[in-house]
């Protein structure tokens, strides 16, 4: 005897005890990953899709993911940005087949239709038949078939995009706390691309999520920031969930050491480690508030500054079993060839070889295969209570509360 | 226009000195890919020089040139703490890499400097599974002789992956 389909219905339940369980099946389940895609994906939020130093002259694009679908960034003419779906508006080939270009218009390799760098069909060969036959109907319009535009914004240098014509603007989207965030980093100043690092990490997307509302496990798991003096357990810090949870801050500033402290620590740690290259672990202040932050804008990207690195962490599923991390560092077009260097350094912490996030791989690929043949069993989340009010430390699970609460509302659990 | 004097030429190697520069470096391509296959990564370190360069890259970011690498070592002192923070600090599924290491070229040999490259493919094995493809790529290398031996002054890693599947570990 099968199982009823009640008893599967079933154990798709979310346990009784609420926001403080993760049934498993959430990971693995291919029917509620296509739903994601719909309603976080290509549904009314923002997506983060590049640089606009990726993209600096008219013409030049690149290709970018929200979701599984592909999109194509351009600098139009007029200097505006457009994203459109990388599918030619006649059959659906793919449009754009290199990673990034310059062109001054976009033309399909099957049938040659031509489309400008807007979008906008321009030509279609043979419209008018050959020798007096064949050639589209009298009332086919190129201006009805464009390539699909999303909606686009750009926040001092970053480019975002959505699908819905009609949902909220980037501002609301984000929401004020977010929103004032996002401007510390994309204040305007002018951006210069440092390179991308790519990975492909075999856990479902929303373990990601997690991670980086996760800070409890920073200082367990990580234990080369510890190890060489980059965090520490008194180090100032707030996680703060925003937007009803879908969003995350984690906030941290360094105090500094006064001289007392120092001793006491040498004293404790006689044998203590020492890097030979201590400029891998000596960021310098550069932003005036001293916070170093990491900001989880729901569902695409992971907005870091950490150490002297600025980082966007695009998060692209790859079906519900794993997921591409596509990292893009950058820094300012005005900044000293100093802080540059630094920024490649201490870039050796992230990145799929990275002291710090390699290990945020591993873990996350064996939570995968923990958990993916326990979907009936859960995990649990109670450090730092039960409830998902912002809290002034980081020995909490409150911001994946404060996520999986907003999750289970969007998706109707 | 400014005119710099060209540095004094050594005359160029000879055809036997060119094939038994290639069958040294082979050697040492060997030596080095059979250290990271037996877990001595302690003693890759002492194949650079001091001002050594060793990274290792996407062809990504070299073709656009990007800076940007997934491990960058600018220094013997920055190699040398890769291997102590991979050995005192890292966290990760024990596996066995090994590299094969095909097309060692010597591609010039300019003043004390000797260009070279090679293919390298890395596999990798967990404890419970088949190797897989971690990675395929070029080593670009420059070398200096010292003290009667060959020293990297250069490894850059360049690999052809769009993405690393899961983590990098250790030094390739």
């Amino acid at each position: 005897m099968g199982k009823s389909i009640e008893s599967e219905a079933a154990a798709r339940a979310w346990p009784a005890e609420g926001w403080t369980r993760v049934p498993y099946w959430i990971y693995t389940d291919p029917h509620l990953y296509a739903r994601e895609l719909e309603t976080f994906f290509y549904g009314r939020g923002w997506s983060y899709v590049g640089l606009d130093c990726e993209v600096p002259e008219a013409g030049d694009y690149k290709r970018a993911w929200i979701g599984e679908r592909q999109v194509v960034v351009v600098r139009t003419k007029d200097g505006s940005i457009a994203v459109w779906e990388n599918r030619c508006a006649h059959r659906g080939a793919r449009l754009v087949w290199q990673n990034r270009g310059r062109g001054e218009s976009f033309t399909c390799p099957y049938h040659q239709w031509n489309f400008n760098l807007d979008g906008r069909l321009q030509g279609v060969p043979l419209k008018r038949g050959v020798l007096g036959k064949g050639g589209m109907p009298p009332d086919f319009d190129n201006a009805s078939h464009g390539l699909c535009k999303l909606r686009v914004h750009v926040e001092g240098g970053s480019i975002w995009a959505s699908f819905a014509p009609d949902g909220p603007t980037f501002a609301e989207y984000c929401g004020p706390e977010m929103h004032g965030y996002v401007k510390r980093i994309f204040s305007g100043r002018p951006l210069k691309l440092l390179g991308y690092s790519r990975q492909l990490i075999p856990s479902n997307w929303k373990m990601y999520v997690e991670n980086l509302k996760d800070p409890y496990h920073a200082t367990l798991l990580h234990a080369f920031l510890i190890t060489f003096g980059l965090w520490r357990a008194d180090t100032q810090s707030e996680s703060v969930p925003v937007a009803e949870g879908k969003h995350g801050i984690m906030v941290s500033r360094n105090v500094g050491k006064s001289s007392a402290d120092s001793a006491a620590e040498m004293a404790r740690n006689k044998n203590r480690l020492v890097l030979e290259d201590t400029d891998t672990v000596t960021p310098i202040r550069e932003f005036d508030d001293g916070k170093v932050i990491g900001l989880t804008i729901f569902p695409s990207v992971v907005m870091h500054q950490q150490a002297n690195t600025l980082g966007m962490r695009n998060i692209i599923p790859k079906g519900p079993g794993a997921f591409e991390l596509s990292w893009t560092y950058y820094g300012f077009a005005d900044e000293s060839p100093e802080l540059t260097r630094l920024r490649l350094r201490h870039a050796n912490l992230y990145g799929p070889a990275g002291y710090v996030a390699m290990e945020d791989g591993e873990v996350l690929a064996e939570s995968q295969l923990g958990a993916a043949e326990y979907g009936h069993r859960s995990a649990v989340l109670e450090m730092g209570g039960k409830d998902v009010a912002p809290q002034d430390h980081m020995v909490t699970e409150v911001l994946i509360r404060a996520f999986y609460r907003y999750y289970r509302e969007a998706m109707g659990l | 226009m400014t005119q710099t004097a060209m540095p004094a030429q050594r005359p160029a190697p000879t055809p036997t000195e060119w094939r038994s520069l290639a069958a040294e470096l082979r050697e040492l391509y060997d030596e080095v890919a059979d250290l990271l296959d037996r877990d001595q990564v302690e003693q890759l370190p002492g194949y650079f020089t001091d001002d050594c360069l060793y990274q290792v890259i996407s062809r990504e970011n070299v073709a656009l040139g990007l800076p940007q690498a997934t491990i960058f070592c600018d220094g013997i002192r920055m190699l040398r703490d890769r291997v102590l923070a991979l050995r005192e600090t890292q966290v990760y599924e024990p596996r066995h890499w090994r590299h094969f290491v095909t097309g060692v070229r010597v591609n010039a040999v300019e003043g004390d400097e000797i260009a070279a490259q090679a293919n390298v493919l890395v596999t990798e094995a967990m404890s419970d599974a088949e190797p897989t493809v971690l990675l395929v790529g070029r080593y670009r290398d420059r070398l200096v002789r010292r003290d009667g031996r060959l020293w990297f002054r250069e490894r850059s890693v360049i690999y052809d992956n769009y993405r690393v599947v899961r983590s990098l570990i250790v030094p390739v």
